[in-house]
């Protein structure tokens, strides 16, 4: 019998017609928009005079450029708000589930999906954003398009892709403590670089990732972009199903039992091949930070920034054109650098359980003088719960300013924007230049690591600190 | 939507040897705001190439007279990071056609050839030879022949062939996008999505 991957199970069944010599014509099961990547979309299919094929196929958030404070009020920025306006128009217009600012359901894309258990096993799923491969840690495959491929979801709920490689990244032992989902990820990035998986689908296995909640596991796959990767997915299993079962859109009654059955043969054949297969030591790895501008320049938070031995060329000169960005030299630790501010939000780390962790270890503390800690949850859901488990009562005594949901000082499209010249301790994804607000210098890590840090005032290891 | 048949292009060269290019750089996420597509080109490498008051940094290759035209020569594993097409309206938008470097992200190459922007893979060590020759002569000219899949140093004749799906050739040479094939085959995908 063949044996095969998850990837080629769930891809191969979703291939409508193979070109020869070129792409697949590939089948979305569900299409996420939001209010920055679809409007051109929508335009075209005017000017084309064609609409959209499967609307309940397809759900809308504004989250990219909505402000975090005032949510009930007009959003000031003239620009924002147009943009947020033609997302309602559309959606009414095609008839598109939304949820609006302000809704039970309004949130970040990625975090709305799952919470709602419209993201399930051995689906296609896409959305005009990269970190759509956050979806994947239910066993999907989920990845993110250009706006020209958001017209074509929305025409013919389909997609021209060539099959990536498969890549199998395995994990096995137990974490140590204060390692999270978040340090996993950045540990693997720093070890196969931002480019190491570029042209692959990953698949994460292993015990320390079985081991993950699904919101770790979420974060994991959310970062697979950050190493090049198509997307990133795990196997679905009983943590998945628990996770899914009673959530709204999730199937229920009889058809979950049959559904389960079926989400159950989802897993790579033994003896399936991959094109190419990397294993750590789960019990290596210790919490993470970056300190460059590229998610792959990550290092142990108890280790020396590297120094350029061995660099020479454009890798060299690129290499010293990033810490000269972020104002650090080869060689030097980076423990106890001096931190401006903290965020912890965004689709990779803006979950309930990255806001109980902080406030767990914030309990009682003060955030640090030099420090402007804003948390920002990635969904009123999330918000709510916050509220409820009396999170939000510790993390305001200890001097952190909660703000609403959105994509935030992630990628700062709205006024959550990180000063020129000032450094940000952040849970969010990309450490690029600028990606925080022009001149910006973000060092990505876990939220332990950030509570650390927004109590210290400074570059901390979570280990050393509680 | 359509956009202009690729064939041959003959072009001096913008070379931009930076590593890992992001998105970011290309248009910086607060540039994003627009709901049509005019008008990126203004804000392509907005960071890179103003500073805070939108001077332009004299230093930067776009805001240097010494070189111009419709190919961009970039380091290795360009256009990482987000998804945003608008990076490469940016590109197109500001008069690029083709954008050359021997590692490119995924999603940007993709992207690329939705809208008709070329992306051209050669080898680090063919990369090396056009950057040398451009910096010797930016008047250096490089012939890019989609048909024949080959670029070529018009000055000295170094070429080499580079790689691209017969699919996306055809739609390149004719200005053709997906949608259009897309619409085609409406029927054979309705009946895909009765089974599922």
């Amino acid at each position: 019998m063949e044996k095969n991957t998850l990837f080629d199970k769930i891809w191969d069944s979703h291939v409508v017609r193979s070109v020869p010599n070129g792409p697949d014509v590939f089948f979305i099961d569900k299409h996420f928009i939001h209010e920055v990547t679809s409007p051109v979309a929508f335009l075209n299919l005017e000017k084309r005079g064609i609409g959209v094929l499967h609307p309940d196929r397809t759900v809308g958030t504004p989250d990219h450029n909505v402000p975090t404070v005032d949510q009930d009020k007009t959003i000031k920025d003239k620009l924002s708000r147009m943009q947020v306006e033609k997302l309602r128009e559309n959606c009414k217009k095609y008839g598109i589930e939304l949820h609006d600012l302000g809704s039970d359901h309004h949130g970040i894309v990625h975090v709305i999906g799952p919470e709602l258990g419209i993201t399930q096993p051995g689906m296609t799923i896409v959305c005009g954003d990269s970190h759509t491969s956050t979806h994947g840690a239910f066993g999907a495959i989920a990845f993110g398009i250009g706006t020209s491929e958001v017209e074509m979801v929305l025409a013919t709920q389909c997609i021209m892709q060539t099959k990536a490689k498969k890549m199998r990244i395995t994990i096995d032992g137990t974490l140590g403590a204060g390692v999270t989902s978040k340090d996993i990820i950045l540990y693997i990035i720093a070890k196969i670089s931002a480019a190491g998986a570029t042209g692959y689908f990953v698949e994460y296995a292993g015990s320390a990732i079985r081991s993950l909640s699904m919101e770790a596991r979420m974060t994991i796959c959310n970062m697979s972009i950050e190493m090049g990767a198509r997307g990133g997915l795990i196997a679905p299993d009983e943590t998945t199903f628990a996770y899914l079962k009673g959530k709204q859109y999730a199937p229920k009654g009889e058809a979950w039992d049959k559904t389960v059955a079926y989400w159950k043969t989802l897993k790579t054949d033994e003896g399936a091949v991959f094109d190419k297969e990397y294993t750590f030591d789960g019990t290596d790895i210790e919490p993470m930070i970056t300190y460059g501008t590229n998610p792959g320049m990550g290092i142990k938070i108890k280790g020396n920034i590297p120094t350029t031995e061995g660099m020479e060329g454009s890798n060299k000169i690129s290499y010293l054109k990033s810490l000269e960005y972020m104002g650090f030299a080869p060689g030097e630790p980076i423990k106890g650098k001096k931190v401006d501010y903290v965020f912890v939000g965004s689709c990779t780390n803006g979950r309930i359980e990255d806001i109980r962790s902080v406030a767990a270890f914030v309990k009682g503390k003060q955030k640090a003088a030099n420090i402007t800690a804003w948390i920002v949850p990635g969904s009123r859901e999330v918000e709510k719960m916050a509220h409820e488990e009396g999170l939000v009562k510790i993390l305001e005594d200890a001097g952190f300013e909660l703000r609403q949901p959105g994509c935030s000082a992630c990628l700062a499209m709205n006024d959550d924007k990180i000063p020129s010249g000032k450094y940000a301790v952040s849970t969010s994804n990309r450490n690029f230049e600028g990606r925080q607000g022009p001149g910006a210098r973000t060092l990505l890590a876990s939220p332990l690591t950030v509570a650390a840090v927004a109590v210290t005032g400074v570059i901390a290891d979570p280990r050393e600190v509680f | 939507m359509a956009y202009d048949k690729f064939n041959i292009l003959t072009s001096t060269v913008v070379p931009l040897p930076a590593e890992n290019v992001d998105t970011d750089q290309i248009i910086p996420a607060r540039f994003l705001k627009a709901t049509e597509r005019e008008g990126f080109g203004d804000n392509l490498f907005r960071d890179w190439r103003y500073d805070v008051e939108g001077n332009p940094k004299k230093e930067f290759v776009l805001n240097d007279p010494t070189y111009s035209g419709k190919i961009l020569l970039s380091g290795k594993n360009f256009g990482s990071g987000s998804s945003r097409e608008h990076a490469v309206w940016a590109i197109y938008d500001y008069g690029f056609r083709a954008v050359v470097s021997s590692f490119f992200a995924d999603i940007f190459k993709n992207n690329c050839l939705n809208i008709g922007v070329l992306p051209v893979t050669i080898s680090p060590e063919f990369a090396e030879v056009l950057f040398k020759a451009v910096e010797a002569d930016p008047k250096a000219e490089v012939e890019i022949d989609i048909d024949k899949q080959k670029i070529t140093l018009l000055s000295t004749g170094a070429s080499e062939s580079f790689d691209i799906n017969s699919y996306k050739k055809e739609n390149m040479k004719n200005g053709f996008d997906d949608i259009d094939y897309l619409l085609n085959i409406k029927e054979e995908i309705a009946a895909f999505a009765e089974n599922r």
